[in-house]
């Protein structure tokens, strides 16, 4: 009964119960012999290649995660180097294959352009403002290059932003005293997040409208998104439409499941990656 | 007069029993989910489409755990032990598949019982697999757990065994795509005796009845 090789020449045992001893009741050793006849293997149990096999992978995914993270750091450089010069981007596709992930909270991806888009400045300020995306183009417009670092790990190196200064949109709007925090909505009806005042007024922290010097695309966020280049890229939110000024910070989306208020890459979310600005 | 057929003869050779089949189509299900949750984390045009992010992060990490739920199950049955048993030994005509497998390309039906060294195989790795998949994924699931170097490490394994695996399921799933006998064996439980005698020849089936109380099966056909 146990799946071994068949004793040559040792006719199959029916037991006496057995109620269908035709000539089908098993595959004795005579049918489809293979070219050379079968060993005898009846000593022992054959090998535990199953467990081996199982403990060996074990083992392996255990040195991985020993040493994965220096590994992928290596990986990461030369995958970047060979899918640059990959015409059909397969590589890309592959864990640390470079650029930019995916992420989205939401069920689709919202589409908005000329006609339809608009960012609203209002909370604590005088002026309450609503751009149009003409009107953030005819602002005086910064360019940075940095790299991105998200907090699940991935970087892509030199990156190119470009858009309006959001001091400059604050500084038109004038804020009233007592105000400490900005708060950030987004069309895509549900990513929040917030800065404090101080962190808004940095002059590496954009209201981006080109990526690579072409208009940000929707997928990553565009006609417009935030760009916060000293932290993690949560904190850069997509779809911007809206900015609040508040009194004090309110944790934005993802900082409800734990990631810091203040992403400071490279000083926060218990991760220790080089500063990015 | 013409003795009515037997149903068991229409019916072929038992393979599997109720038990298997139903842990093999859990698996089978979950897997999928999990797969499919995973890919659409992973693959940028499919996150895309699907977004919602955080619930396709709960469905696979769910549906990534509870995976070894309907295994665990099965152990329960002795038919499910008996066949996890065949899968993880080797006898020497299995090393010999193998070495057919690899120098000439070819599946030797010849050399195969219950099962051939490549289900065997894939069996094996599939368990590995798994486990160290359920670990690294345990490990992201919940940051708390561990150091963020072991964080790291996790992503690393857990992305490149998911590329492997995905590649290794694409094999199960062409094998079975091309025998529809063998997707019966999982569906129904029973295989056509001509199939057994060609695929499985090595394969001595288990009686149908139940042995009788007391003897413990698998045991009594050895001969010293």
């Amino acid at each position: 009964m146990d799946d071994r090789t068949p004793p040559v020449g040792t006719p199959e045992q029916h037991p006496a119960h057995d109620p269908d001893p035709g000539p089908d009741a098993g595959p004795g050793p005579e049918p489809a012999e293979p070219a050379q006849p079968a060993q005898p293997s009846d000593q022992g149990r054959g090998t535990p290649v199953g467990r081996r096999l199982v403990l060996g992978m074990l083992g392996l995914g255990a040195v991985g995660v020993g040493v994965g993270g220096a590994v992928q750091d290596r990986l990461d450089s030369v995958l970047a180097s060979v899918s640059a010069k990959d015409p059909t981007g397969v590589t890309g596709l592959l864990p640390g294959g470079g650029g930019f992930r995916f992420y989205s909270v939401s069920d689709s991806i919202p589409h908005r352009g000329e006609t339809d888009y608009r960012l609203t400045v209002d909370g604590l300020v005088d002026h309450r403002a609503d751009y149009r995306l003409a009107d953030l183009r005819a602002l005086p417009q910064t360019r940075l290059v940095r790299d991105v670092q998200c907090v699940t790990g991935w970087r892509v190196p030199k990156t190119a932003f470009s858009g309006v200064l959001l001091s400059t949109l604050l500084e038109t709007a004038g804020v009233r005293s007592g105000a400490a925090a900005v708060r950030f909505s987004c069309f895509d009806g549900v990513y929040t997040e917030s800065l404090t005042l101080d962190q808004a007024r940095r002059a590496d922290v954009l209201v981006a409208l080109t990526m690579n010097d072409k208009p940000v695309t929707a997928a990553h966020g565009g006609p417009v998104r935030l760009y916060v280049a000293p932290m993690y890229f949560y904190k850069s939110a997509k779809w911007l439409s809206g900015i609040t000024v508040t009194k004090d910070v309110r944790p934005g989306y993802w900082e409800h499941y734990g990631y810091d208020v203040d992403g400071w890459v490279g000083k926060s979310n218990g991760r220790h990656d080089d500063p990015t600005s | 007069m013409t003795p009515p057929p037997d149903p068991r003869a229409a019916r072929g050779l038992r393979r599997f029993t109720r038990t298997e089949t139903w842990v093999h189509r859990s698996v089978a299900w979950l897997m999928g989910v999990c797969v499919f949750t995973g890919a659409a984390l992973y693959v940028p045009q499919l996150a895309e489409i699907v977004g919602r992010r955080r619930l396709v992060v709960t469905v696979h990490e769910w549906s990534g755990i509870l995976v070894p739920v309907p295994v665990l199950l099965g152990l329960a049955s002795r038919a499910f032990r008996a066949d996890a048993g065949r899968l993880g030994r080797f006898f020497p005509h299995d090393w010999r598949w193998v070495g057919v497998a690899l120098r000439r390309r070819r599946r030797e039906p010849s050399l195969a019982g219950k099962f051939n060294a490549g289900q065997k195989l894939y069996a094996a790795f599939s368990v590995g697999a798994l486990l160290v998949m359920a670990g690294t994924g345990v490990l992201m699931w919940f940051p708390r757990l561990a150091p963020l170097v072991w964080r790291t490490g996790s992503t690393f394994v857990h992305d490149w065994l998911a590329l492997l695996f995905a590649a290794a399921i694409t094999g199960h799933v062409y094998f079975a795509a091309q025998d529809p006998d063998a997707r019966r064996g999982l569906r129904t439980g029973y295989v056509p005796r001509w199939w057994a005698r060609a695929e499985h020849p090595l394969w001595q089936p288990e009686e149908p009845h139940d042995p009788p109380a007391g003897q413990p099966t698998g045991r009594h056909s050895r001969t010293p």
